[in-house]
């Protein structure tokens, strides 16, 4: 338990992707079996554990102690895992030492074990023989309350970077392994051959496009190409075989319980690439709603009747991968749409429909078609060669994405934050405003977004140099920056959609927003208006 | 007479009235007797201060040699005459030089403890309980939440990282007095024997302990002239950790933030702070010490101030200890 608390520990405060790679990776070489597969199955979301009851371990650990002492802790800790964790010992305790304490898979397997009546007592103890930092990390687990910002896919990247096998054979066996994974971490460490699954339905990792650079299409021939719209949803997978459906996210994640309404509606048998979307198919002849409808349906774990109603799921295909057992990915593409359009044919029609493939006759053509796209809920187009085979990762030359040009306005610079890591020392994410009126009369700026990428090194220091030099207030790590008509700073925000946001005070949510341009030739009077982006809103909802 | 009319609180400090002095007072007064050298504690300005050796010293270095119009060094478990009462300073195991001042009056034994601590800390003088009748106990880290680990293992933390992440920058925050010696002198004792980075504004204090026996190894500046391309990748660095938000900080190579304060206990903070490698090592008492030292010292009454007072006077209640806090103001936590 203890090697594993160190990384949670370590994790929650490790800002960057690679930092947060070397320490995972170091855990699953250092940790031995079946620990570290119990570790990585915490990370990754897998772990089953008997859960324990937020009631239960406040009942425990007052017993032991007052209860004011008790408040004035939590009142002040704010979090319940922590504060039992650190209030457990009241006094002066030896020292446990590290290899005294319970094992992670020990303490699994005991956890499972337990009948009801004898968790209570078996909690008792497990937090007796834990220190501070693995009692922590085991409340965590029990109340299923983990936090470390580290996705399914960052783990097996580790796994990947630890043992030099490519992530993509990893998730590729992923769903067909339980923890502890002691084959999988056998098969690593090159100790035992690649596991045999037993269990189908499993992931098979995306084939992925390459943005269309300067120069890109200027050699080849369009007629070795097929387009089709770039739809805005998210990019899933469905796998069904034998009784098991599935419908995965694009790095693996299944998200089945979440959308009942499309797996249930599985009849085929295969592996289906497409884009998860809400409203209505092209066969039921109602509109395909937009990316924020679809966010209500996200990150869910279940999902009540009313989501169901209000926010119907279905998938638009793009791609076959598995024709029932058969693997049809080393096929050429025209072969698989073939296939694809003859399967999505017979399913339902409320559930599937076909991403449209999109003619062409050369790459203008191509150009003002991604431009001025037909739908709202089109982000640009895919391009893709007839003859390519079905290939795990983003290969350069098969498959290019063609995204529509991204939404542009003028903001103004209203509050910034100190960032993490090379960045701890600037002031470098931004909090950006827009004009509005006021409540009584004038204008006034709302906070519109936020954006920590988009500018160089050098403006950056141009941007940290504007925010020590103009500071008017600090909340905590915020500081509020001069922002005046006549004075303040104007920066281009370029986003890649707009949507209607109850949760945010302006009323709008841009997605992937960035800073394009530093704007020091205008002033902050000169910034767009809130009613602008109001209108940008309204022109995709009208399509 | 009662207790808090032989010492109590009075607008500029703790105030005895029978010696005519204050304890760490905050304002300039005729007769100041000083606990330790951290600036909420010791401040400059006034007409005669008394305090030990080290923390007139170190008072020097950090105000200027006018500091006060005159001072006198006590040395520990001295006794010293002030008007009708009998002081004496004896190690609190803070900091270099800190005391704990026991106050003798009208026969009632006061100790003000100042900061203090009980963990082993070779670069002070150890604490040693004094016997009063009246105990005025700090309560900075005074929840039950606060359990100081073996600063080794933390040292360890750091050890760790450094082979982990040997290309970047360990920058470790640590208030200037006290704390960064302590680890400086505990990376040491780990075994770590390369040369240690300091900040400038670490360089005299740092000067001084060694002058006064603490060997800290090799130090070197880590304010470089500009265009000196010394690489500073895989580097300790040990400043205040007001020094890392500021652009001083961009000469190192991915800076990795590490902080040593008993603050870090709490995720939270550690996490507002931006700080990546929370180091838990306070030069304060933990709860389980606090309560420790009530025990042990059995005074007739315990006096709570700066920090948590209200529950550490109810562990006091329900443990059948007379006890109140005492509201002192302006004693900040520059020490941890």
């Amino acid at each position: 338990m203890k090697a594993f608390a160190d990384l949670l520990d370590r994790l929650v405060l490790t800002p960057s992707r690679n930092g947060k790679l070397k320490l995972l990776a170091d855990y699953f070489r250092d940790t031995p079996d079946p620990d570290r597969g119990y570790g990585l199955a915490a990370i990754a979301g897998t772990l089953d554990l008997k859960s324990v009851k937020p009631a239960m371990l406040r009942d425990l650990v007052l017993e032991r102690m007052d209860e004011v002492l008790f408040r004035y802790s939590y009142d002040y800790v704010g979090d319940l895992a922590e504060t039992i964790a650190l209030v457990w010992d009241q006094e002066r305790k030896e020292r446990i030492d590290d290899s005294h304490q319970p094992r992670l898979g020990a303490v699994v397997t005991r956890m499972n074990a337990l009948g009801r009546t004898e968790v209570r007592s078996a909690v008792r103890d497990l937090l007796d023989r834990l220190d501070p930092s693995a009692r922590f990390a085991f409340i965590k687990l029990a109340t299923g309350g983990l936090r470390i910002g580290v996705s399914a896919r960052l783990a097996k990247q580790a796994l990947a970077d630890f043992s030099g096998r490519d992530v993509t054979e990893i998730e590729t066996l992923w769903h067909g392994l339980q923890p502890p994974y002691e084959t999988l971490f056998a098969w690593l460490e090159g100790r035992a051959e690649r596991p045999v699954l037993a269990t189908p339905a499993i992931f098979h990792s995306v084939m992925l496009a390459n943005p269309v650079g300067e120069g890109d299409l200027d050699d080849l021939d369009p007629a070795d190409f097929a387009a089709e719209w770039k739809w805005d949803g998210i990019r899933v997978q469905l796998s069904a075989s034998g009784t098991t459906r599935r419908l995965y996210s694009r790095s693996g994640d299944d998200i089945s319980a979440a959308f009942p309404d499309v797996v249930e509606a599985i009849t085929f048998a295969g592996v289906i690439d497409g884009e998860l979307l809400v409203g209505g198919t092209a066969r039921s002849n109602a509109p395909t709603r937009s990316f924020s409808d679809l966010q209500q349906r996200l990150n869910r774990k279940t999902v009540n009747a009313r989501m169901l109603e209000d926010y119907p799921a279905f998938v638009r295909a793009y791609d076959i991968l598995f024709a029932g057992e058969s693997d049809v990915r080393p096929e050429n593409f025209a072969t698989r749409r073939a296939r694809l359009e003859d399967l999505i044919d017979k399913a339902p029609h409320d559930r599937f429909d076909l991403s449209p493939i999109v003619p062409f006759s050369g790459w203008d053509e191509l150009d003002r078609l991604r431009t001025d796209p037909p739908d709202p809920v089109i982000e640009g187009v895919m391009i893709k060669r007839l003859d390519s085979s079905y290939q795990a990762g983003r290969l350069k030359g098969p498959w290019f994405k063609w995204k529509r040009d991204p939404y542009n306005v003028d903001a103004v610079l209203m509050y910034a934050q100190r960032g993490h890591g090379k960045r701890s020392s600037y002031y470098s994410d931004f909090t950006f405003g827009v004009w509005a009126s006021g409540p009584e009369g004038g204008d006034m700026l709302v906070p519109v977004g936020k954006a920590y990428f988009g500018f160089t090194d050098a403006e950056l220091e141009v941007l940290d140099r504007f925010v020590r030099n103009n500071t008017v207030e600090r909340f905590g790590p915020v500081r509020a920056v001069r922002a005046e008509p006549d004075f303040g700073f104007v920066v281009e925000v370029a986003f890649e959609g707009i949507n209607r946001s109850s949760r945010h005070k302006s009323g709008v949510a841009m997605r992937f927003p960035r800073i394009a341009r530093l704007r020091d030739d205008k002033l902050p009077r000169d910034a767009d208006r809130l009613e602008t982006l109001m209108a940008m809103v309204e022109a995709k909802e009208a399509g | 007479m009662k207790p808090d009319q032989l010492l109590y609180p009075a607008p500029a400090g703790l105030y005895c009235p029978a010696g005519d002095f204050y304890v760490d007072p905050l304002r300039p007064v005729p007769r100041a007797l000083i606990t330790h050298g951290h600036s909420d504690h010791a401040r400059a300005g006034h007409g005669t201060v008394l305090a030990t050796r080290e923390t007139i010293d170190i008072m020097a270095i950090r105000y200027g040699p006018d500091f006060c119009g005159a001072s006198q060094a006590a040395d520990y478990g001295e006794p010293i005459d002030l008007g009708g009462a009998r002081v004496s300073f004896h190690p609190a195991g803070h900091v270099l030089g800190s005391a704990q001042i026991a106050i003798a009056v009208n026969g009632t034994r006061f100790c003000v403890s100042g900061d203090y601590k009980r963990g082993t800390d070779p670069t002070c003088a150890p604490y040693e309980p004094v016997a009063c009748d009246v105990f005025i106990t700090e309560a900075t880290f005074g929840l039950p939440v606060f359990h100081h680990p073996e600063p080794k293992g933390e040292i360890g933390k750091l050890l760790t990282s450094l082979r982990q992440f040997p290309e970047r920058s360990h920058l470790l925050g640590a208030y200037s007095l006290g704390k960064a010696q302590r680890v400086i002198r505990l990376l040491r004792d780990c075994g770590y024997d390369k040369p240690i980075y300091i900040h400038g504004s670490l360089a005299r204090l740092c000067g001084y302990y060694v002058s006064r026996g603490i060997d800290l190894g090799e130090l070197r500046p880590a304010t470089l002239e500009k265009g000196d391309a010394t690489d500073l990748s895989g580097a300790v660095v040990v400043g205040p950790p007001s020094a890392f938000a500021e652009r001083w900080a961009r000469r190192f190579n991915e800076p990795l933030v590490a902080f040593a304060s008993g603050w870090m206990m709490v995720r939270q903070r550690a996490k507002q702070g931006g700080v990546e490698l929370p180091l838990v090592i306070s030069d304060h008492c933990d709860w389980p010490e606090l309560t420790e030292s009530i025990r042990e010292l059995s005074p007739a009454e315990v006096w709570v101030t700066h920090g948590r007072e209200e529950a550490l006077v109810r562990w006091c209640e329900l443990n059948g200890f007379p006890a109140r806090p005492l509201h002192l103001v302006g004693y900040e936590d520059e020490g941890d």
